[in-house]
């Protein structure tokens, strides 16, 4: 059970500084750690950034994580494993020769919308829990998508 | 006062009272050593090698617990020094290590002697600050001496580009630190605390298990109170040497890949480990899973990221050792009973009987333990002893006679060559009244020989002694020991005459072969007061012993080696 991997989310708020963003990335990859994706933005008004990090760890080694990146000095708060609230974006190119009205009540039921028509493709992009948007990514298939991005994911404590 | 970024760099210096700093100039940091040559407020001290100057600087703030000040120029000048960073962050020394830098307009050109330095550092110091702007200088040099002392300690890397140097702003010194990121715990939970005499109390066969927290502390006389008021025994790791008495009869001795068959046994016998700054290093605790099976582990240590980093805590206690000790020896006097230990006394002390550490004398040759036992003999308590790494350092670490901390100083996480000798020109610097000697090998001594000459320069009377085998010893055992007396590439019989060195730089140099040569080289050499060379002739072939193969369990230890 403590040594079992699992998903983990954990977020970061730092001080808004430079070379912050690779102090973290560098603990990562210098103690070994995987990051799955990794979102940082500034937290409006405020000194501060937020970073949320995806990772998958044993129990211990989540904290073990937790632990190094307090240390880091520039770090002000780890939340890991709270009650998170997550979500996460996603665009996906589909050539136009597919149908609109199809495309559209897909990602509709994912909280998407079709964001951009072109004359060759256009562009659908949805936003949900981390979960759904594999689950879109997925049924999305059918439609031949051309390419996707994910926005990695942000999250919030309850 | 408007003054410029260079001069900023003086006065902090001269703010946080700083009396040396080891360094060596070039390009990017010229502006500020034209502010050193203007200044009579503290030495510099010019070492031949970047690395040099960081691990004198380490030998210096070990020795006196103060920050260490190291200062470089930028690229070759910071990639020699990087050794020396991690070096400090393995071992926890506080050092504050500033770089020159290509100026501002310049980086991210591939400038010339331009290197991304806190990129580099970025991995092995506490903390690094690129400094941007002069008006920032005194916030971060202050913040730098801070946090290099504060919490954990370690080296912090502070990079300055040129122009920046040149840059006038205002200087105020006067500020206090105010790091709202950085708050270290230095307390102890009380309940914690509380718990884990309640766990002494109980016990019938606790451990103390010291580290290199304790020294760092300055924690070792509450160690001594609290280990004489309990009666409950000691093993030291390499970093905590110093801390106990080595005559304390409390004390069983070093712990760990080298340690003795008693404390490797006491480990693994206890039911209770009270781990005092230690940190569960690999070479003390060999195969995990076997690690002090039988015990509960209390844990004191001021870096949260220690405490249950390798082996599970059952009573974590994020705190200074020297705050906790305290409490712990106010709740112990009445709580913990020192008779209930008596029979764990004396089976330590048939382990201590069963394999004492030893060794044989035989042949012409002398031993190098005996080179080590007898330079205890003769300085004891009045030598501060430093070592590089490899053979010559165990046997330093199990036959001499250390009597108070800090008076051992060796390169142990990192374990780097050519640590000894800048790292013992540090300690002679900073206690001038004692000996400094240097235990080095055959190897270790050429990492970092032309420090002969700013040995001879600043009359840092380092004596520097050589158990020399003619092989790269450490490395030359394990391919005695695990690959099948295959010596690749540590046969050192092709060798400088270390006399004659010595001699050309200005110093002494003796060769010893015999127990009264030797004994009359170190009286010469000790009273001469000049940088010497004493070059030991030991036998070829012995042995580290008793040896925990990396990866093996504690108890089980290699006790002799039988020629195959």
């Amino acid at each position: 059970m403590i040594d079992q991997t699992e998903r983990r989310v954990i977020s970061v708020i730092v001080m808004n500084e430079a070379s912050v963003l690779s102090r973290i990335v560098g603990l990562f990859s210098g103690r070994g750690y995987n990051i799955e994706s990794l979102t940082v933005a500034p937290i409006p008004e405020s000194k501060y950034s937020r970073i949320t990090i995806v990772t998958a760890g044993s129990v211990r080694v989540v904290e073990q994580i937790t632990k190094q990146l307090h240390k880091l000095i520039p770090v002000l708060k780890v939340y890991e494993h709270a009650d998170l609230v997550e979500t996460e974006m996603a665009l996906v190119k589909i050539p136009m020769s597919e149908s609109l009205g199809d495309v559209e009540a897909l990602t509709h039921a994912y909280n998407g919308r079709i964001l951009d028509v072109g004359s060759d493709t256009m562009i659908v992009m949805v936003s949900d829990e981390p979960m759904r948007v594999n689950h879109f990514l997925e049924a999305i298939k059918r439609f031949h998508p051309k390419e996707i991005v994910r926005s990695g994911s942000v999250a919030l404590e309850r | 006062m408007q003054i410029s970024g260079a001069q900023m760099v003086i006065e902090a210096l001269i703010a946080e009272e700083v009396e040396v700093v080891f360094g060596y100039p070039g390009g990017a940091i010229m502006n500020v050593y034209d502010e050193i040559y203007k200044q009579r407020s503290f030495q510099h001290i010019l070492t031949r090698h970047e690395q040099a100057a960081v691990h004198a600087a380490e030998g210096y703030a070990k020795a006196t617990g103060k920050v260490g000040v190291a200062m470089i120029t930028s690229g070759p000048g910071f990639t020699n020094a990087v050794t020396g960073l991690a070096d400090a962050y393995m071992d926890s020394i506080p050092l504050v290590v500033i770089s020159g830098q290509v100026p501002m307009s310049l980086i991210g050109t591939d400038a010339f002697q331009e290197i991304d330095a806190v990129g580099i550092s970025r991995s092995c110091t506490k903390h690094n600050y690129l400094v941007t702007d002069a008006a920032d200088l005194p916030r971060i040099l202050k913040e730098a001496f801070y946090i290099a002392r504060t919490g954990r300690p370690g080296p912090v890397h502070v990079d300055i580009p040129k122009d920046v140097t040149a840059q006038i702003a205002k200087f105020d010194y006067s500020k206090e630190v105010e790091l709202e990121s950085y708050k270290p715990t230095t307390k102890g939970n009380a309940r914690q605390i509380k718990k884990a005499i309640e766990a002494i109390a109980a016990s019938k066969r606790p451990l103390l298990y010291l580290g290199g927290g304790v020294i760092s502390s300055g924690a070792a006389d509450l160690v001594r109170e609290f280990s004489k008021l309990t009666q409950i025994p000691a093993v030291e790791t390499l970093m905590a040497l110093g801390t106990l008495r080595y005559d304390d009869p409390l004390l069983i001795s070093m712990l760990g890949m080298h340690g003795s068959y008693a404390a490797n046994m006491a480990m693994s016998e206890t039911d209770l480990v009270i781990g005092l700054g230690a940190r569960f290093d690999d070479r003390v605790t060999g195969k995990l899973s076997e690690f002090a099976k039988n015990a509960q582990i209390i844990h004191v240590d001021i870096d949260p990221a220690s405490v249950s980093k390798l082996v599970h805590a059952h009573f974590p206690i994020v705190g200074d050792v020297k705050n906790v000790l305290k409490q712990m020896i106010l709740l112990a006097s009445k709580q913990v009973d020192p008779a209930r230990f008596e029979s764990w006394h004396n089976t330590i002390a048939n382990f201590n009987k069963l394999h004492p550490l030893s060794y044989k004398e035989e042949g012409d040759r002398l031993k190098p333990q005996w080179v080590v036992e007898r330079i205890g003999q003769l300085l004891g308590d009045s030598a501060n002893i430093s070592t590089d790494v490899g053979q010559h350092q165990m046997w330093t670490a199990q036959f001499y006679p250390f009597t108070r901390p800090r008076q051992w100083i060796s390169s142990g996480g990192l374990g780097t060559m050519g640590f000894g000798f800048p790292a013992a020109m540090g300690v002679k610097r900073a206690d001038m009244e004692r000996v400094s000697i240097n235990i080095t090998g055959d190897g270790s001594i050429l990492m970092n020989i032309q420090e002969l000459m700013t040995a001879v320069e600043y009359k840092l009377p380092v004596v520097n002694i050589i158990l020399n085998n003619n092989f790269l010893g450490m490395v030359r055992q394990w391919q005695t020991l695990f690959y099948d007396k295959r010596h690749s590439q540590t046969d050192l019989s092709m060798q400088p005459d270390f006399v004659k060195l010595a001699e050309a730089f200005g110093g002494v140099g003796y060769r010893v072969n015999t127990k009264e040569e030797f004994d009359a080289a170190l009286k010469d050499a000790v009273e001469k007061d000049v940088v010497a060379i004493i070059d030991v002739v030991v036998n070829r072939f012995e042995n580290v012993l008793p040896m925990v193969p990396a990866g093996g369990s504690l108890f089980n230890m290699m006790l002799e080696y039988k020629e195959k």
